[in-house]
């Protein structure tokens, strides 16, 4: 009785509400596009075409797609957990230490499919170690998580420019990145099975990582919804003092979730790293981290609402590169102003639209005919 | 024939599919004290939310003194001469009774003269009501009897004539609580209109001049009071007949279960809310705590459930000591066969975003027999589920719904059930009946019952007088964080009233 939203059926919820929402941003990013003088439909077509027109088109969306699945799923362990994970991109950003000293040391000696767990292993190792301070302060001195985990962002970024300029470079380089991998630690490309359906593809960094991130959205959802400490995990997030009524540890609650959101947040790192530049470059992670929240969000912290999110944000990175080349006034800042708005409306504003489509579906639902004729009175 | 202060005329409000009132009529007169009772659900709050402007009615007619009225936000409601006490009061804690009075009827941008006028103002009330409270003094610092005679009088003050009390009894002493409706009887003489919701149906009988029964969102009666009966009232709520006191027979006390001895709890602020406890309960009885809340029975039972870290003291459990001062694990306590019914359980004994099932093994979800390896073993959780909801008559009978949308009463029946099922040799159980219907009350209070004749030693801490007579072998007052009585069941409510007032521990101290 006191619920301010009634139940609208799943379809609705998951998949109405969403679509119109996007919709929305993407009417008030066609304003903006108006207001630089270019023409909307035309900016959405491109948009459209540059991410899934062509083979090409497809594989650079679902490689970005790869990158934001993982952060996401990062980001909603941690929430499924109660804790605002902002750390992602460090983590990320960190665990390329972790692969570039896998495939530094292998790459000449181990073919990929040994190099590639090795350097899983790895990244996730190195990734939950950097969420594994933020978690311990957590649990055991209170320091609250964000704030922590944007610090260790910052900390992480010098660390790895530090390395990049030092340590890690090439003596005779004048680049801040490592050498490049040898092709012991260069991933296999997944762009055949976009041509299997006809498509045409130049050159693409689509890559076995792809695989790995839906294999891991899939154990996330084994873990949040089917296991044992899926479950404490989620009681915690709900209502910590549930936890503790149900003995639940809440410092072991906190590490464990904390480790495993920076577990996949690390692994985000294989994508670009092993698959694509084929070394450890600085700022490779490029705000991928912060990207992973509004997925995390907008897929409504479901592994299959992530993929899903993560592969419209890979459209809109895509599709936006393609726009900024064809329409000169639309700069990639432009870009970013229409992912902030799908941002604002799919996640800020989620709720906004959904008295109207509830009173639109109490109307329409017979069990209550009755209110309506009421109304119709009234009018 | 008597003039009418408020009138509805076939009120409909639904929320979505649910329909929380249908086609009420009712009508208020003036001058009387007029009772409304429902179970939780019943839709009482809803319609008296639709009086005072929180909700809009989706069809139907208000009429305040025979005019129709719109009633759109809560000033309209002040502007029409209706105020409203709510159940939670709505009080500034660290402003002085004037400022609260005042708020949102500051008559200048300065205060100075809003609170000149509004002390003269409040003076003659307080002389006319019998409403004393020093418009100083700071509402935190107030007990909350006070507390609640300031929002009459902010009501008073923005000039009600009609006068809503939700629940106003709910955290009152009983000597509280008489006082109350002597000041109701006051404003009644001077001609203002009383309603009063409540589901205590004595307050009903004691005060009242006509009660209007709500059951399942329509409205099924309206008496004379002096026509009516506690027994015919309680069968309208509820649609059938209901046991309003338990039967049992006598205790059959074994052993000492559970045994507590000078226990000391502080809370997270390092005020003492447990001061050197001392009690014992036996296999086979069922012991309440009576007391008015906020007297340190939720830290007793956190600090025995585990939940709460003790300063001293030891908790006997079996004989065995419990670890208290090292916060003891509430999971290695229910391994030990200690099962507790926490006072929340919106945010304690259940997770309300939860299904079902899941709740229903909160606290055991180590247990073997839910698990696969380290998955959760869905099938049996969800059979395991379904046994309780058929054992305990929840409702509706679905273990995938989410907690949230089940009744106060299941969901206490889903934490009874979970807890009761377990087998435990002492169950612990805060507020058993808080916020739960009079059909579920019937239900839990003879499954407690079932639990002491089988030999459990069970402690039950409820702010409810009647439930701890009616349900208790022994009855201990707890006042200040001290046990200062005990009794036995067949003593007075005036007895243990001055006893939780503290009345006679201070005259023993003195």
């Amino acid at each position: 009785m006191s619920t301010p939203y009634a139940k609208l059926p799943a379809w609705a919820d998951y998949g109405l509400i969403p679509l119109i929402n996007l919709f929305v941003a993407f009417v008030v990013a066609g304003f903006v596009v108006l207001l630089v003088g270019e023409n909307p439909f035309r900016a959405a077509v491109i948009l459209v075409e540059g991410a899934f027109g062509k083979g090409t088109g497809i594989a650079f969306t679902l490689f970005y797609a790869t990158t934001f699945i993982f952060t996401g799923l990062s980001v909603a362990v941690a929430a499924h957990c109660g804790l605002f994970n902002i750390g992602t991109e460090g983590q990320a950003y960190i665990a390329g230490l972790g692969i570039a000293i896998v495939c530094l040391s292998f790459d000449s000696t181990l073919p990929w499919w040994l190099t590639f767990p090795l350097a899983i292993v790895a990244a996730a190792l190195v990734g939950a170690l950097w969420a594994l301070i933020p978690a311990y302060l957590q649990a055991k001195r209170g320091s609250h998580i964000v704030i922590t985990t944007i610090m260790f962002n910052f900390i992480a970024a010098s660390i790895m420019v530090y390395l990049l300029v030092g340590p890690l470079k090439p003596a005779a380089s004048q680049a801040p990145q490592t050498r490049n991998f040898l092709a012991g630690a260069e991933l296999p490309k997944l762009n055949w099975i976009i041509e299997l359906f006809g498509a045409k593809i130049r050159s693409a960094p689509l890559n076995i990582s792809f695989l790995l991130a839906l294999a891991m959205a899939f154990l996330v959802w084994l873990l949040i919804w089917r296991t044992k400490l899926g479950y404490e995990m989620r009681t915690y997030g709900h209502s910590p003092k549930a936890a503790r009524y149900a003995g639940i540890s809440e410092t072991r609650i906190i590490i464990t979730a904390m480790m495993i959101s920076g577990a996949l947040a690390g692994m985000m790192a294989l994508n670009p790293v092993m698959g694509d530049q084929h070394n450890v470059a600085i700022d490779f992670v490029s705000g991928a981290g912060f990207v992973g929240i509004a997925v995390a969000l907008m897929g409504r912290l479901h592994p299959v609402g992530i993929v899903l999110a993560a592969i419209l944000f890979g459209m809109l990175y895509q599709g936006g590169a393609e726009l900024a080349f064809e329409m000169p006034a639309i700069s990639r800042d432009m870009i970013v102003i229409i992912q902030g708005l799908v941002i604002l409306f799919a996640g800020a504003l989620e709720h906004m639209f959904r008295p109207y489509i509830q009173a639109l579906f109490a109307s329409l639902s017979p069990r209550s005919v009755g209110m309506e004729a009421v109304k119709g009175k009234g009018a | 024939m008597a003039q009418a202060a408020i009138e509805l005329i076939g009120i409909n409000k639904s929320f979505g599919a649910v329909r929380a009132n249908r086609d009420i009529n009712l009508e208020i007169v003036r001058g009387t004290i007029h009772g409304i009772v429902g179970e939780n659900g019943a839709g009482k709050s809803t319609l008296m939310s639709i009086l005072y402007g929180f909700y809009q009615a989706d069809s139907g007619e208000v009429r305040v003194g025979g005019q129709p009225a719109s009633i759109k936000t809560p000033n309209d409601a002040i502007a029409l001469g209706i105020g409203m006490v709510h159940q939670h009061f709505m009080l500034v804690d660290n402003f002085s009774v004037l400022e609260n009075i005042i708020l949102g009827a500051e008559s200048d941008a300065l205060l100075k003269k809003s609170i000149v006028k509004a002390r003269s103002e409040l003076e003659r009330l307080e002389r006319e009501y019998g409403l004393e409270v020093d418009p100083d003094a700071i509402i935190e610092e107030l007990p909350v009897g006070l507390q609640q005679r300031v929002e009459i009088l902010k009501a008073l003050y923005r000039g009600a004539e009609i006068l809503i009390l939700d629940e106003p009894t709910g955290v009152l002493t009983p000597a509280e609580a008489d006082h109350l409706f002597r000041i109701l009887r006051q404003l009644k003489e001077q001609g203002k209109t009383v309603v009063l919701i409540t589901h205590k149906l004595r307050e009903i009988m004691a005060i009242t001049d006509t009660v209007s029964v709500m059951r399942q969102g329509t409205m099924v009666a309206t008496r004379e009071t002096k026509k009516t009966t506690v027994e015919e009232l309680a069968e309208l709520m509820v649609g059938r007949r209901v046991l309003l006191r338990v039967e049992k027979g006598e205790a059959d006390a074994g052993g000492v279960k559970l045994a507590v001895k000078n226990l000391t709890v502080k809370d997270t602020r390092g005020v003492t809310m447990v001061d050197d406890i001392s009690f014992d309960i036996r296999a086979g009885e069922i012991v309440g705590i009576a007391g008015v809340a906020g007297n340190g029975q939720s830290e007793l039972l956190e600090a025995i459930s585990g939940i709460r870290r003790a300063v001293s003291g030891s908790v006997m459990l079996d004989g065995k000591p419990i670890d208290l001062t090292g916060a003891a694990d509430p999971g290695e306590l229910r391994d030990r066969g200690l099962a507790h019914v926490p006072e929340d359980r919106h945010h304690v004994g259940l997770v309300l975003a939860f299904e079902e099932n899941e709740n229903s093994i909160l606290g055991y979800h180590d247990d073997p027999r839910y698990l696969k390896g380290p998955f959760l073993n869905i099938e049996a959780i969800r059979n395991d589920a379904k046994d309780k909801i058929a054992k305990y008559d929840i409702r509706p009978a679905d273990c995938r719904l989410k907690t949230a949308n089940f009744s106060g009463g299941n969901q206490q029946k889903i934490v009874l059930a979970r807890e009761m099922e377990q087998d435990p040799g002492v169950l612990i159980v805060g507020q058993p009946t808080r916020g739960v219907d009079v059909g579920a009350i019937e239900f839990i209070h003879k499954r407690l019952i079932a639990m002491r004749d089988q030999g459990k030693a069970v402690l039950v801490v409820s702010v409810e007088l009647d439930e701890i007579r009616s349900l208790s072998d022994r009855i201990l007052v707890m006042f200040a964080g001290r046990i200062v009585g005990e009794r036995g069941p067949e003593a007075t409510e005036g007895e243990l009233g001055l006893l939780m007032a503290g009345v006679e521990h201070q005259e023993a101290a003195e």
